[in-house]
């Protein structure tokens, strides 16, 4: 355990909204070796990205963590001034985000991102930064005379690899990808994809991939992380997932996945929606929309139970 | 404001700003124009005015408009043209200057307020807000009276009438932008809340200040005209088209026109030098101000 790069229990992210208070991250448990892949999957609304803004201490108000411990690498990050975190930020842990549209400041030249990043952090003359931002940029498929481009002169892909440029600049031990081809499309996903791949073989970090799309998991996580209503469902290995998903939730998910072989089968879908996370269904989340609900899942909440010896599935079946 | 960028914002600028492309145009280049000219007068005072300004009985007393003095003299004897020049030197050094110190502090002070938030920010809201619950003319009359006379304590009660409509725009752009993922992503990087606030999210506020910089600057004329026209500006050794336009009126029951309605144009011409360029300028950067 101690070699754990990650280790978050019963961490609880609420938003104190003028409705009610809104459990987005409710009493979830997650565990991460160095340079292993999780794939963070969820639906929207599931809490996946707060959860994954939490790891950075970067909730947007009015939500907070409210308790549990988000151990990195030792140090537990819920506990760290705001200056100590500041420091960890980009550093050790960085962030690729969603909309490569809106992320990089218009005003500010590619190069100079990098650059901004990389003294943020250390003492090097700027001619030194350049020109380690210069190496970044070639790394991620960007030639060097786009360093004094400005955004608004880059495609979507290409700002992405910019975005992950960023992410990468400071060597970080863990990388929070926050839906990063959601807002491409599906030739430059796969580009994109093929890049993070890449270069996480190459610099050997961890990461955290968090999406919606379940379908761009299998290839590039190691583990998936299903969350549903705030809570995990089900944690394991992403090999043993795809053979045979424990959680009612991830098998529903996975029959939804349309089947070209198969094309005359009508598309499943999960009946119902997402619930209200003002107020949560008693019992188990899942219960209105699971097909082997029983009297029990709708009373009372079902542990999260150890199956096998590295699979963590929350449900009465087991 | 996201996709609109400095290097696509100036070309589309300069594209916009040939006189062929309408009257916003023509807005910028007449106001530049007029405002280009009282600069150059301003800086070229002792060349330009025919006679020393304070010196009484160059000519006649009341002389009308004439070859010698071609905008007649005034109740002094004093030549009303070189009164002008070097009037128009007092208000630009008065308006400049006020006008740099307001935005300078207005806009530092609402990028800090603005970005730290808090109790902080709403302590200097609130000041910020009843100052400008004030009229300007009530406001800086006051602070004058205070202050005194010259060109400094001028200049500092008009700064103090401006400050808050540059921390009131800045502050609110600041709320915006920082809830914009650029920002976010830039905390997300570590970095430091001093980098946030001057290398990322003041560069994208700027557009916004040369507008009202111009519009204010404009506003800022008329005031000071109009506290020196109660008596209240500046000391009567420093020549000013205010204090002359309130001696030319008392002059005006017995038809002596001269002394009061040039520099009363002075007056007009600059307030509306700026004006134009203010609105050309505001409806090329920003569309949405149009309708104003």
């Amino acid at each position: 355990m101690i070699s754990d790069l990650l280790r978050i229990e019963g961490l609880r992210v609420y938003y104190y909204t003028r409705d009610g208070v809104v459990m987005a991250v409710d009493n979830v448990d997650l565990f991460m070796k160095k340079g292993e892949t999780i794939g963070l999957v969820g639906e929207s609304g599931s809490g996946k990205s707060t959860l994954g803004r939490a790891i950075l201490r970067l909730v947007p108000p009015p939500g907070r963590i409210i308790s549990g411990k988000i151990v990195f690498d030792g140090l537990n990050l819920t506990e760290l001034s705001e200056e100590e975190m500041r420091k960890i930020r980009g550093k050790r842990i960085s962030m690729v985000f969603q909309d490569p549209m809106t992320s990089l400041d218009p005003l500010m030249k590619i190069g100079d991102h990098i650059v901004e990043t990389i003294m943020a952090h250390e003492t090097l003359t700027r001619e030194e930064a350049e020109e380690k931002a210069i190496k970044l940029l070639e790394q991620v498929g960007i030639r060097s005379e786009r360093f004094m481009d400005y955004p608004h002169q880059f495609s979507g892909g290409m700002r992405q690899r910019v975005g992950i440029a960023l992410a990468l600049a400071l060597n970080p031990d863990l990388v929070i990808a926050d839906e990063p081809t959601s807002s491409l499309d599906v030739i430059v996903q796969f580009q994109i994809l093929d890049l993070m791949k890449e270069l996480k073989n190459l610099y050997g970090m961890g990461m955290i991939l968090i999406t919606h799309d379940i379908s761009i998991i299998p290839g590039i996580a190691d583990k998936v992380a299903l969350m549903y209503a705030g809570q995990l469902v089900e944690f394991a290995d992403a090999k043993s997932f795809f053979n045979e998903p424990l959680h009612p939730y991830g098998k529903a998910l996975l029959e939804s996945i349309p089947n070209i072989q198969h094309s005359d089968q009508k598309l499943k879908y999960i009946p119902g929606n997402p619930p209200d996370l003002i107020n949560p269904p008693k019992g188990c989340r899942f219960s209105p929309r699971c097909p082997y609900a029983t009297e029990k899942c709708r009373e009372e909440e079902p542990p999260t139970i150890m199956v096998g010896r590295h699979r963590l599935v929350k449900c009465f079946q087991y | 404001m996201a996709n609109l960028t400095a290097p696509k914002m100036i070309t589309s600028m300069l594209s916009k700003i040939s006189p062929r492309r309408g009257v916003e145009g023509l807005f910028i280049i007449v106001g530049l124009a007029i405002i280009l000219t009282f600069i150059f007068m301003a800086i070229f005072a002792p060349v330009l005015a025919p006679y020393d300004p304070n010196k009484t009985r160059v000519g006649g007393l009341y002389e009308s408009p004439n070859p010698k003095f071609p905008m007649g003299t005034d109740r002094l004897g004093r030549d009303i043209l070189s009164r002008i020049i070097w009037g128009s030197r007092t208000v630009l050094i008065v308006t400049f200057l006020s006008m740099a110190l307001s935005s300078a502090c207005g806009v530092t002070l609402g990028l800090i307020s603005g970005y730290v938030g808090g109790k902080f920010d709403t302590a200097l809201s609130l000041f910020m807000d009843s100052l400008y619950a004030f009229p300007g003319l009530i406001l800086a009359i006051a602070l004058a009276v205070m202050l005194g006379q010259g060109i400094m304590p001028v200049t500092v009660s008009l700064t103090v009438v401006y400050v808050p409509i540059y921390f009131r725009m800045i502050r609110s752009e600041v709320l915006s932008m920082k809830e914009s993922l650029f920002v976010e992503a830039a905390r997300a990087i570590g970095a430091k809340g001093r980098t946030l606030i001057f290398k990322y999210i003041f560069p994208n506020v700027i557009p916004s200040i040369p507008i009202v910089l111009s519009l204010n600057a404009a506003d800022a004329v008329l005031t000071l005209a109009a506290l020196s026209f109660l008596g209240l500006g500046l000391p009567a050794h420093i020549p000013d088209w205010g204090f002359d336009l309130r001696m030319g009126y008392g002059a005006l029951t017995a038809k002596i026109w001269w002394p009061g309605t040039f520099p009363g144009l002075m007056i007009v011409l600059l307030t509306l030098g700026f004006s134009l360029f203010g609105e050309g300028l505001a409806e090329i950067l920003n569309p949405k101000l149009s309708g104003r």
